[in-house]
């Protein structure tokens, strides 16, 4: 296969203009919210999604963090070598409710690593997620997304999402893997 | 870099990069620890050893905690309680705790040299509790990375190790640690527990208190250890205390602020002052602190060279 462009520069800003609304037809003005970036790829979604929020509603209420799963994950030791990122979360979470944000769903494993990570902070209302791009066909654990970009119904060998986050020119590609 | 570090010996053969990123793990570590829950799973199905032939109390906890936080299964070995009692080798005792199968060994040894000598002749992982004389690498990193902490940096600052250098072996990780972050070390004390080619490392000596207080930056209170000591090094304790030992007289007499470290146990009256030991300028409980985030950045990075061996 050739390497296909998934989602254009103009149709990532619509995603996170939707995903703007979304938020708010669901939370009102996000009180008792916050948006929570996963690290290392979410964060680049999340703090674009943040930015877009204060332009487009700029009374929310929504809290904003970064998290890191490193060591929280399955595969430790069983893979390759995972160094920690920082986690910025100046704020109680304790009954909040929590959008958690990932470029891309695929196994649901960082994301089970992520709400790990998350309840170490305290013990949230509850736990939504949000994601660019939808691998659908692919999760090994019963893990899905309550907001997404795109969903992709690709092969889970043989290919994978690469995300561009660049100023002007955000693109999210299908790409064969590299033999 | 640690991640292909497969022991931690010694300071000595460590890398300031590899420091850096000691400390760098170190920092995510202290922050999970001031959350509301402290453990992680991340060393889940991996046993660790700790053999302790000397005595330890915050060494000792430190690492367990460090351990259990990690998520890690843990055993404890004392001397005092083992068979090395009735005759038994190191290796041998060390052979039969690895046929249980255990990922990695914790050692504290009276014997300088201990672990290097281990890790020549069995396969197993091994961090250096404290051996003898020589190296106390773990304590080394938790100073440097409470200065780090209290100053913002350690680079280009002057640190003064006051006491029994001689028999210190946190003395010599210092030593190394220090000056691989780019500060300036100084060591203090009687000339008779100053070991006689130390400058040879780097180090300024001087054998007066006040003289290497108004130097530093960091002043690092050792402790007297009369446990190593066969022969009398100074007269009485009395006389070392009036000229070595740190009170708030003396701390009132600088016309700066120092912070003052201890790597423990502290004797109280003897080297330094319980007013100056709980007073502002004092780190030592913060070191104490900071010693469970080091060891579990350690053991992490350590336990992440395995699976590249397991790779390869």
């Amino acid at each position: 296969m050739e390497a296909r462009i998934l989602i254009n520069h103009r149709q990532t800003e619509l995603i996170i203009r939707r995903f703007v609304l979304q938020l708010t037809e669901q939370h009102g003005n996000l009180e008792n919210c916050a948006i929570i970036g996963l690290q290392p790829r979410g964060v680049e979604l999340s703090r674009i999604l943040i930015q877009k929020m204060n332009e487009l509603k700029p009374d929310h209420k929504a809290s904003y963090g970064e998290l890191d799963n490193t060591f929280f994950r399955d595969d430790i030791r069983r893979g390759e070598i995972h160094m920690p990122r920082p986690s910025k979360i100046d704020f109680n979470t304790e009954n909040l409710n929590i959008i958690l944000v990932d470029d891309v769903l695929f196994t649901g494993r960082s994301v089970r690593a992520g709400i790990d990570a998350l309840i170490n902070f305290g013990r949230p209302s509850r736990v939504e997620l949000m994601v660019l791009v939808d691998r659908r066909y692919n999760r090994e654990l019963p893990i899905s997304a309550d907001y997404s970009g795109v969903v992709v119904d690709s092969r889970s060998t043989g290919e994978h999402v690469k995300v561009e986050w660049n100023p002007n020119q955000n693109q999210t590609w299908l790409m064969p893997n590299k033999v | 870099m640690p991640a292909t570090l497969k022991h931690l010996l010694r300071i000595k053969g460590l890398s300031e990069e590899s420091i850096q990123q000691i400390f760098e793990t170190a920092d995510h570590f202290k922050q999970l620890l001031n959350s509301p829950v402290k453990k992680t799973p991340s060393l889940r199905d991996f046993t660790v050893a700790n053999l302790f032939f000397e005595n330890s109390t915050r060494t000792r906890v430190s690492f367990e905690l460090a351990e259990k936080r990690l998520g890690a299964d843990i055993v404890n070995f004392s001397s005092s309680t083992s068979s090395v009692k009735k005759g038994e080798t190191l290796i041998d005792t060390v052979n039969n705790i690895l046929s249980m199968k255990v990922d990695m060994l914790v050692m504290r040894h009276p014997a300088p040299g201990a672990c290097m000598f281990l890790a020549r002749h069995v396969n197993v992982q091994i961090v250096n509790a404290g051996d003898g004389t020589h190296e106390h690498p773990t304590q080394a990193l938790l100073d440097a990375y409470s200065i780090r902490e209290k100053l913002g940096s350690v680079y280009g600052k002057k640190v003064v190790i006051v006491g029994d250098v001689l028999h210190s072996r946190v003395a010599l990780s210092n030593i190394f640690c220090l000056q691989k972050l780019g500060a300036d070390v100084m060591v203090c004390g009687p000339k008779t527990l100053i070991p006689r080619h130390i400058a040879e490392l780097g180090v300024k000596v001087e054998h007066n208190l006040q003289n290497a207080l108004q130097w530093c930056d960091v002043a690092n209170m050792l402790r007297i250890q009369l446990e190593r000591q066969d022969i009398k090094y100074f007269p009485s304790l009395r006389e070392y205390s009036m000229q070595f030992g740190l009170t708030q007289n003396i701390m009132n007499q600088l016309d700066k602020e120092i912070v003052i470290m201890h790597p423990g146990p502290i004797n109280r009256g003897v080297e330094i002052s319980s007013e100056v030991a709980d007073g502002n300028n004092s780190i030592i409980l913060q070191q104490v602190e900071n010693g469970v985030a080091v060891r579990m950045a350690v053991l992490y990075l350590l336990a992440q060279h395995q699976l590249e061996q397991s790779k390869s």
